[in-house]
Parts: C-alpha cells; structure tokens; sequence
C-alpha cells in the first residue's frame, strides 16, 4: 500500500535554493563561464560527450557547471536532455582512416609511414603539481610548430592485413547496426551493440574490466597496434536534397589492438583485433574499450570461456552504464518509509514466534 | 538587398561544398560575416529552424561492422526566398540563427548573388577552417618522434 505524505514541499525548494547557493561558492571568486569550462576542462567536457552520448562540448561544459563538476551527475543532465531531441537520422561511419590527427602512435610499428606523433600528451610528464599553474594572468602558451604533413595517415592494421596476419574486419550483410537507444539491451548483443554500449559505457567501469583482463582474468595479449585522436568529418545523406553532406565534425579517439592469438578449433593462428572509438580526445577510456571489446569475442574466435568476468557479456553490458546503474543504487536513499515498515512488522513477529518459541522449550 | 532568380540549378558537388562549409563554420563567425555583408533578404519558411539530433555511425576496427557511436546536436532549417529559390541548411550545434543564415547562403548560392557571396561569407570561412587545420598540423609535426639508432659498438 502507498501512502501519500506531504509536508517535504518547503524543505525541497529551499534545500534546491541552498544547492543553487553552493554551486556558485564564495560571490568574491570569479563565475565560471561556460566558454572557461569547454577550453580548459575539456577532457571532463569529452567525458560527459562520450558517456552522455551527445557530441556537444557547449551543452556538456553547461551540464558540468550545473552538476558543480560531478561529471556522472553532467552525464545524467545530457542524457536527459537527448531523449527530448528528435532524431534527423544517422550519419554515414565516419571515416577514422581520414583523421587529420593531433595524435598518432602505434606500440607495434616504429616506423609506420606517418611516424609516431605523441600530439598535446600527459605522457612522459612527471605527474609533478605545477604551482606555476596557481598564478593568474600568465602568458598564453605557443606550442611549436613544424611542416604539417601532406599525405594521409594510413591505418597501422593495414599492414598486417596485407600479409594475412590480422584476421580481417569484415563488413555484414545488413549493416545497419541496432540502437540501444531505441530498443533494449536484449541478449545475445553482436558486436555492434556491445561497441555502442562500450563506447557510451562507465570509463571506470570499462577500465576496470580491461584491466582484469590484463591481470589474467581472460588474458587476451594485447598490444596498442594504434591509438590516434584528431578530427572527422560527419557526413549525412539529406533527404531533402537526396545526396551528402558533411553536417559537422568531430574529435574522436581511436583504439585498435592488435591480439596475439595462437588459433581455435575454428580459426588458423593469426592476429586478431579488438577495438575503441569514443567522443573527444579519451585514450584511457579508447584502450580499454579495444580490451574488452577483444574479451567479448571469445566465441565469435571459437576461444574458450574460462569464466572471466569480461567474458560474460551480460554482467559486462548490463553493468557498464553508469547512469542505471546511480539510478538504480541511488534511489534507495529515497524514502521507503512503507517498505520499511513492513520489514519492520516482519522482524518485530519472527522475534516474538522465536521468543515463544524458546520460553516453550525452557518450560518443558 | 534582392537576389536575382537563379540562372541556373548548381552542380550538385559545388552545394555539397558551400553546405559542408556552412555546417561545420562556428556559429559566431557565420553571424558575424552575415552580419557585415548586410542582412537578409525577405524569405518564408518552409521549416522554422529545429535543433535536433543525428546518429553518428562508426565501423568495428574503422573497417568493418557499422555501429552506433552516439548522437551530435544539429539544428537544420529550410526556407524560400521571393523568387522562389529553395535554402536548406543541416549545421552543427543548436543555434537557429546560424541555421538559417545557413540556408539563406545556401538559396542566395543558386541565384545572381553567388558570386558575392561566395566572396563574402564562404571564402572567409573556408579559409578560416583551413588555418585552423593547418595550425593543429603544424603542432602535431613538431611533435613527431625522430629515431636515431645509438652507435652501439658491435658493428665497427
């Protein structure tokens, strides 16, 4: 049985007053503005994209500011605000091949044709605290400058895949992919949908499971055959007009591992790959989404399941998304005054049957 | 200022172009080119501006299986100009200014005006995107890892 109580009416608008209070801090520090947010906090900017699933840096440095910097809370204004966007309809894959890249290094092949750029890295930075950061009104910085490159920048994968090393990428019959935006999440999920729920899934939790991996629980031997971060344009077929248009661009960050893999029952000894696409410029989240998109495929490669938790695909998806998953942990601290009652009910008679029960006995 | 009707239909790659240009411009720099060119001609609409959202598309390993990466916010309009020339704009971003100062360059590109603004307003724009790219370029081959293998003594 419900029952209706009321009387929180007050106490919720001033505690949202307070909350509004507390999200500007102390009036004497400067307001941040939306622009400060999406340039100087834009890796927190491209986290609320990739895991809010909306390519937007503007609205995500917006939900950032609301959220007072909880980015599961930003990720949770963004998803939000998405469902109430109609959708125009899908772009064509973008063309990661084509990226004019900021970043581009492979672990596998030094001397790749493009070469190794390291692009702006926290690499090879000491993790020392720069107090010259704590001044204000410092210089802008100049970044160096060299000849760009002309040429494209082919895919390391390329070069394997000539050789027959690398078990290919193929591309399926029917290519349209299913949403799980808009149906879902049914089992079994191909690889399509686990890398939709991958790339919009926790960066802890994906991190996490890749690194179980790692650390033997379903090891899968990867190297970081590329890893590249820069933009592409997003290309659209307009109805309207009946040919494409690019509609916009995009940074994104690309993952491709290559596995070492000694054969199955059904597959020769080769290569095999595992993949990571997200929004922004996002390596840690790239690396492991490649990590356990490899884990899932044991059984499309014939692998055995030794039991690992990022083999089971279930716990893995069911689990990634952070936003069901606070939504389901957090609305425990909401009242359950009634359910509580009635455990309480419960327990208070099982006490008073156990009660009885031992003073029968004593008595006997 | 009147646009003059359309001399001919623009060869679909030419649209393509000034469409793609025009999407990925930032919204201020679109408003301001606008802006300074001298503002709008008289137009109806045939779809007021409507922010909304496109799924964009990946493929497993860049080459395979397509999959859906996640959505990006993108506002798009259409209208007619008096002398019937249809403008139609799909652009980044939420701003409905610049989608239909996006379509109204897109229905002045099909007319006499092309010319002008092409000059005005694409070219600046064009050029602006480019050195954009050419800077991050630029930054990225400063930071291309030069080998050198160490003499190590066992070949002399």
């Amino acid at each position: 049985m419900y029952v209706a109580v009321k009387g929180g009416e007050r106490a919720i608008d001033n505690a949202h007053d307070w909350l509004a209070e507390e999200r500007r801090g102390d009036p004497a520090v400067a307001e941040l503005s939306i622009a400060q947010i999406r340039e100087q906090l834009a890796l927190a900017v491209n986290r609320v994209m990739a895991e809010g699933s909306l390519y937007d840096p503007d609205l995500a440095a917006l939900a950032i500011k609301q959220a007072r910097g909880d980015l599961i809370e930003a990720i949770f204004l963004i998803r939000a605000y998405r469902t109430t966007l109609p959708r125009f309809g899908h772009s064509a894959p973008v063309e990661t091949g084509a990226m004019a890249c900021d970043r581009r290094i492979s672990a596998t092949f030094k001397d790749a044709p493009g070469g190794q750029v390291l692009g702006p890295t926290f690499d090879y930075t000491h993790r020392l605290l720069d107090f010259a950061l704590e001044a204000e009104g410092l210089e802008a910085p100049q970044a160096a400058q060299a000849t760009p490159r002309r040429e494209p920048t082919p895919h390391i994968t390329e070069f394997l895949d000539s050789e027959g090393l690398l078990q290919p990428d193929l591309r399926p019959e029917d290519d349209t992919p299913r949403d799980l935006t808009r149906e879902p999440l049914e089992l079994p999920a191909d690889r399509p949908l686990r890398l939709q729920a991958l790339t919009r899934g926790d960066e802890g939790f994906v991190l996490g499971m890749a690194y179980s991996t790692q650390r033997g629980y379903g090891r899968n031997h990867p190297f970081v055959g590329e890893l590249r971060v820069g933009t592409v344009p997003v290309e659209m077929e307009i109805p309207e007009l009946g040919f494409a248009i690019e509609i916009g661009e995009m940074t994104l960050t690309e993952c491709e591992t290559v596995n070492q893999f000694t054969g199955s029952k059904t597959e020769p000894p080769q290569f095999t790959r595992g993949y990571g696409l997200v929004f922004g410029h996002s390596e840690r989240k790239a690396i492991s989404m490649a990590l356990v998109d490899r884990a899932l495929r044991w059984e499309e490669l014939g692998e055995d399941n030794v039991g690992a938790p990022a083999q089971d695909t279930e716990f893995v998806l069911y689990h990634a998304d952070n936003i069901q998953a606070s939504g389901f942990l957090e609305h425990i601290k909401l009242p359950h005054y009634v359910d509580f009652q009635s455990e309480l009910e419960l327990i208070r008679k099982l006490r008073r049957e156990a009660q009885a029960a031992s003073r029968k006995e004593a008595a006997e | 200022m009147s646009p003059s009707p359309a001399p001919e239909t623009p060869d679909t790659d030419a649209r393509r172009d000034w469409m793609s240009v025009l999407a990925k411009a930032p919204a201020a720099d679109l408003d301001a080119l606008w802006q300074a060119h001298g503002g709008a001609p008289a137009f109806t609409w045939l779809r007021a501006p409507e922010v909304g959202a496109v799924m964009v598309r990946g493929r497993a390993g860049a080459v395979g299986a397509a999959f859906n990466l996640g959505e990006m916010s993108v506002t798009r309009a259409s209208l007619r100009l008096e002398d019937g020339t249809v403008g139609h704009a799909y652009v980044q971003g939420r701003s409905r200014r610049k989608a239909e100062q996006a379509a109204l360059v897109d229905a002045l590109m099909q007319t006499g005006a092309a010319e002008t603004i092409s000059a005005a307003i694409l070219a600046p724009l064009k050029g602006a995107a480019a050195d954009r790219a050419e800077g991050r370029a630029a930054r990225a081959a400063a930071t291309k890892v030069e080998f050198f293998t160490m003499v190590r003594g066992e070949n002399k």
